[in-house]
């Protein structure tokens, strides 16, 4: 395991973990060890806001993984970061117990408004931890396995491609909307109270999910890397430039493709599991098309086909967004429009491409 | 069972595709035996190119037999399916892959497991260096073995891409138009490189070039409107009237 | 029983004082006085007795009692009602009396009273001069079915002469008499046939009441097989008007695709952005709405025409700015255009918002497009029958341009062939653009036809953009009669799920059968075969 996650490791990737594991010690050290008044602190209030955007990090990875090297734009990947959100706040509510508006042990507060008189089976188990563990992997896996195995066997590429994503997670949007879905519908899942028996808003909880988030995707890029560096990610790299090329050197392009876009769906079902608690809410609003396309501007502004220019793009993205919607909120969509318009005509390889195109730092199994 | 089909590598019989109700294959039967070079010619649109995507699975055909090694159905399977069983195909307009290497274009080409877990673990092993290494020599792209495959000369990419056939180590091969945009000298090299890789292989070339299909010295069989015209030597088709009238002109 | 007798004879007086004399006040006023009470039952009578009088202030009376408008004066027991003035008119002289009276008590209404006061309210407008007033009694009589109208029913029947209000009485009667026990049994078939003629909801509901216990053998069955009809009549309504629902549905996503068949399935351009030239469309409308209220307030109902050329340049121009600005850059590199056109739809958004806010804003519906036609129960609105023949007219109109005109045809030889196109001096660049700007054109036209019927907010293109593309993909991509079947048939499709499975529901199985589709088949339901499709 440890020799395929190190595989062919090299000083930027070697760079971006050893960052990563930084700010996982430092960033709770400086917030719960330095007292409130020192220039050093850093407030509970940033720890989670980093957190999210770490979060969001994982997801522009998971999303490269398919995108950069496999040449799948997914604009429904939104869809995977939402269910796995929603394994996880279902753990959280199921944890809220008898402390509900409504005080029923068993039923979250939603259902008792509604009048159910008892829990769906699609709740059952959710209050063991592990079981929302599994299912924050299984749940986005599962759909992804069974949407690309009808969707690369049919051969449905390209815009075509990205086009049914995005009305999945359209669909899905629709269906949580729901109420009589079982997931709280417009209102979907809040008012968390504690995971694993700490609670949700101590900042200490907040600083330990702050560098789970950062180990998480420490260790996501790990695989991803691993993945994209081994004769694996060689073929995948040869179906994203020239697909039917590769299908008649006899490789197996659909299960190729299956077996990246389910473990990017899994990684972003993590991605949201970890956003969930550090936001305090899930709602039907995850799944709209337009949160998939604006992860996709992250991947590009960083640098497609760059594992680590994802995860940068999604951070730097996402800090301007907090920035200009405090201070320039109407300004805020013009810029990211035109930050759409800009990375596409201007930096096709993104911040990092450009970097290492410029300085000429490249790896020899890195994409273009 | 006939001895056409189970000495054949390829048995085509009386296959037809249309597309909009254009027949592109009316009809076509012929047939390759093992180890034989075999030159292809016709003028466009006489059918060579879909003879190849219906042999290689890319295009199914409204009807007819197609038969792999004297038993192998092929009109059931998909490219990846038929390219595993041992046919290799190079296409009119070189296609490798642009942003890897060549070493890294042989090595995706070698023969051996081809399934995505297969590949994520396992890297490569000597063998395969030593299959490589003799595989550029062919090619005489050793210098060149980590240069980005998309920086080569038109020229360079068609040998690459023979190299790559050779690497898989197919029992037959499709090559269309290889020596377009070559030199005469390359042209000559592929000619007798195609004839010395005949024999262990089953080679199928279509060619345009009469000049290279001369140096092939081998049968072959002139296409017209998806179906075989004349089939022989070079001097008994390029004397065939009809063939004249519809292809070389006189 | 006591009661309907008196009831049945009061109307009779009042038919036979039909065609009346004026009745002397002191014959109101004793008539009058009866009401003068606080006994139910007095009042009861009093109602019945007025209702047969005749009295010219009768009505006016009775509307006052039921509105608790009635008062008497308890020293003379005369009777006054409030008029809308809120001055006290006196009954009897149905005038303003010299001075307005004083201690009035009000004449109090129970249940039983009120029923009573239905029925004689009900009566009297049998009577009516007015047809609309009698048809609206005879419905009245419908929905209560008070047996004791039956004389009276039976009365107007015979003198009715228009065709349609006699029609609406013999229902009436048909109601009456179906459940009712005492009534022969010829009587009762022959109601279940005219209840069955009817054919509605009501008729409906009525039959199925007849059963057993309340009626013959023969009744039921003659109820239960008029049901039937009605039954096998409202289902053919209903799919008919699924169907309708369905076309105009189907007509409006045709509306919201045909730009993009053009941008999308003949150039390849995945335009984002679409969605917002529908929407700028939608506001040029707007804005010419506004400019005509204060300008040429006459000229409203044609606000619509006004607005079409003027939303064809407005989204053909953007689009052409597009185009030259940003487009033209990412030819054959279809992922880069969708993020970059995205970023143009986020920015034409936003640009709206701050110009308009972003709030809904009013687009008025000139007249015509107002009123619905009622063709025997089923019903089109007049909107939605012009949204229908206006994207057939957007339809073939661009159809026509593409077949018919130079610009056409140098089109398609761009899209089929474009460096032979190019070697023929067709200059590609120029053609790629009005292209593009014809096809953002019909998007604004599309525009205003939608704030019709859609909020005219800046969100208003993002509600169409996923429908418009899974419309072209599932018509066949590059053909522009592809598009027409795929609007029509998802519209039709989407409506009649919606009343199986709901709305939301019936949409989230669509798409799931689209993707599902395009699975299948990837080209869409008019694939074109051959090499053109390899590239």
């Amino acid at each position: 395991m440890m020799a395929f996650l190190f595989h062919r490791f090299d000083k930027a990737s070697l760079v971006f973990i050893v960052a990563l594991a930084l700010i996982a010690v430092f960033v709770p050290v400086l917030n719960l060890a330095v007292p409130d008044g020192s220039t050093f602190h850093i407030p509970t209030y940033l720890v989670s806001l980093w957190g999210k955007y770490l979060s969001y990090a994982l997801l522009a990875l998971a999303l490269d993984l398919v995108w950069g090297y496999c040449g799948i734009l997914s604009l429904g990947h939104g869809a995977f970061f939402a269910l796995g959100g929603y394994a996880m706040g279902m753990y959280l509510m199921r944890q809220i117990g008898a402390r509900g508006v409504y005080a029923d042990p068993i039923l979250p507060d939603f259902m008792v408004f509604l009048n159910w008189k008892e829990l769906p089976i699609t709740w059952y188990f959710f209050d063991h931890f592990a079981y929302a563990l599994v299912m924050i992997i299984l749940v986005p896996a599962l759909l992804a396995l069974v949407f690309g195995w009808f969707a690369f066997r049919s051969r449905v590429t390209g815009v075509y491609l990205s086009i049914i994503t995005q009305s999945l997670t359209y669909a899905l949007l629709l269906a949580f909307f729901r109420n009589d879905m079982g997931f709280g519908g417009n209102n979907g899942l809040t008012d968390f109270k504690d995971i694993i028996g700490f609670s949700i808003q101590a900042p200490a909880t907040r600083a330990t999910l702050f560098s789970i988030t950062a180990v998480m995707l420490a260790f996501g890029f790990l695989v991803a890397r691993s993945m994209v560096a081994s004769r694996f990610g060689q073929v995948l790299a040869s179906i994203r430039d020239a697909e039917s090329r590769t299908r008649f050197l006899g490789y197996r392009v659909e299960n190729y493709k299956l077996l990246v876009f389910v473990v990017s769906a899994a990684m972003a079902g993590i991605a949201g599991a970890l956003y969930v608690p550090q936001v305090g809410i899930i709602n039907p609003s995850e799944f709209a098309p337009d949160n998939s396309i604006e992860a996709v501007i992250w991947v590009a502004v960083g640098g497609r086909g760059t594992l680590i220019g994802a995860a940068i793009g999604a951070v730097l993205v996402n800090f301007a967004k907090t920035w200009l919607t405090g201070t320039f909120p109407d300004f805020w969509l013009y810029g990211l429009g035109a930050l759409f318009i800009l990375v596409t005509l201007f930096l096709p390889k993104g911040i990092i491409g450009a970097l290492a195109a410029r300085f000429g730092a490249r790896g020899k199994g890195e994409a273009a | 069972m006939n001895s056409d089909l189970t000495d054949s590598i390829l048995y085509l019989d009386a296959v037809s595709v249309s597309f909009d109700g254009f027949k592109a294959l009316n009809d076509l039967s012929f047939v390759v035996g093992r180890g034989e070079l075999r030159a292809i010619i016709g003028p466009n649109g006489a059918g060579k190119t879909t003879m190849m995507d219906v042999v290689t699975g890319k295009t199914r055909p409204d009807k007819g037999t197609v038969v792999f090694d004297g038993s192998v159905d092929l009109t059931t399977r998909d490219e990846s399916a038929i390219a595993s069983l041992g046919i290799g195909r190079k296409f009119q307009k070189p296609t490798v892959f642009d942003h890897q290497t060549v070493e890294d274009n042989l090595l995706l080409a070698l023969e051996g497991p081809r399934t995505a877990f297969s590949s994520l673990f396992g890297w490569r092993n000597r063998i395969a260096v030593n299959q490589i290494l003799e595989a550029l020599s062919i090619i005489r792209l050793g210098d060149l073995k980590d240069r980005l495959a998309g920086s080569l000369s038109h020229g360079q990419k068609q040998w690459l891409e023979i190299g790559m056939l050779l690497a898989q180590n197919p029992k037959l091969l499709l090559v269309d138009e290889p020596v377009a945009g070559m030199t005469d000298a390359e042209t000559e090299e592929t000619a007798r490189l195609l004839a010395s890789i005949a024999g262990e292989h089953a080679v199928v070339v279509v060619e345009h070039d009469m000049s290279f299909v001369r140096a092939l010295n081998c049968k072959v069989t002139c296409l017209h409107e998806g179906s075989v015209l004349a089939e022989g030597t070079i001097d008994s088709v390029s004397a065939n009237d009809r063939v004249i009238d519809v292809y070389l002109g006189r | 029983m006591l009661r309907r007798l008196t009831l049945i004879l009061g109307l009779l007086i009042g038919l036979a004082s039909l065609e009346s004399q004026p009745v002397w006040a002191d014959d109101a006023n004793i008539v009058l006085k009866r009401l003068a009470t606080d006994n139910y039952g007095d009042i009861e009578t009093g109602i019945t007795a007025l209702a047969a009088s005749g009295i010219a202030s009768s009505e006016a009376v009775l509307n006052a009692l039921a509105d608790s408008r009635l008062s008497y004066r308890p020293s003379d027991k005369a009777i006054f009602f409030k008029d809308a003035s809120g001055q006290w008119i006196d009954a009897a002289t149905n005038a303003l009396p010299s001075e307005q009276p004083t201690g009035l008590k009000p004449v109090k209404v129970n249940n039983r009273v009120r029923r009573a006061l239905d029925a004689a309210l009900g009566s009297m407008t049998l009577l009516s001069a007015d047809p609309q007033k009698r048809m609206a009694a005879a419905d009245a009589v419908f929905k209560s079915r008070d047996a004791t109208t039956l004389v009276a029913l039976d009365s107007v029947i015979a003198k009715e002469t228009d065709p349609v209000v006699r029609q609406h009485f013999e229902e009436a009667r048909a109601a009456v008499l179906i459940l009712k026990p005492d009534a022969s049994e010829t009587d009762r078939v022959g109601a279940a046939e005219k209840l069955g003629q009817r054919g509605d909801q009501d008729a409906l509901a009525l039959l199925n009441s007849v059963t057993e216990a309340n009626a013959s053998f023969v009744v039921v069955a003659a109820a239960s097989l008029a049901a039937k009809g009605i039954s096998r009549r409202l289902a053919l309504l209903s799919t008919a008007q699924n169907a309708w629902y369905g076309l105009s549905l189907g007509s409006v996503l045709l509306l919201a695709a045909i730009g993009l068949a053009i941008t999308f399935g003949v150039m390849g351009i995945i335009n984002m952005a679409h969605g917002e030239m529908v929407m700028l469309g939608a506001y040029t409308t707007f804005v010419v709405q506004e400019i005509i209220r204060s300008k040429a307030p006459s000229l409203f109902d044609w606000s619509l025409p006004i607005a079409i050329p003027l939303a064809f340049c407005v989204s053909a121009l953007v689009g052409l700015l597009i185009e030259r600005t940003v487009i033209r850059y990412l030819y054959g590199r279809p992922l880069e255009t969708l993020l970059a056109t995205w970023g143009v739809s986020l920015m034409l958004q936003q640009a709206v918002r701050s110009a308009f806010g972003a709030n809904n804003r009013e687009v008025g519906a000139p007249s015509y497009m107002a009123g619905v036609w009622n063709l025997n129960g089923f019903q089109i609105t007049y909107g939605r029958l012009w949204i229908i023949l206006f994207s057939l007219a957007v339809f073939l109109a661009l159809l026509g341009v593409m077949r018919g005109t130079s610009l056409g045809l140098r089109m398609r030889a761009v899209i089929q062939n474009r460096r032979m196109a190019a070697a023929m001096g067709i200059r590609t660049p120029v053609i790629d653009a009005l292209t593009f700007a014809l096809g953002s054109g019909v998007a604004g036209i599309a525009g205003v036809a939608l704030s019709q019927i859609d909020n005219v907010s800046p969100n208003l293109g993002q509600s169409y953009i996923i429908d418009s593309f899974l419309v072209v993909v599932f018509g066949g991509v590059g053909n522009l009669w592809g598009t027409l079947l795929g609007a029509l048939s998802l519209g039709l499709a989407n409506k009649f799920l919606e009343p199986i499975a709901g709305a939301v529901l019936g949409k989230i199985i669509l798409l799931a059968v689209i993707i599902l589709f395009i699975q299948r088949r990837p080209r869409g339901l008019f694939a074109l075969k051959g090499r053109a499709v390899e590239q």
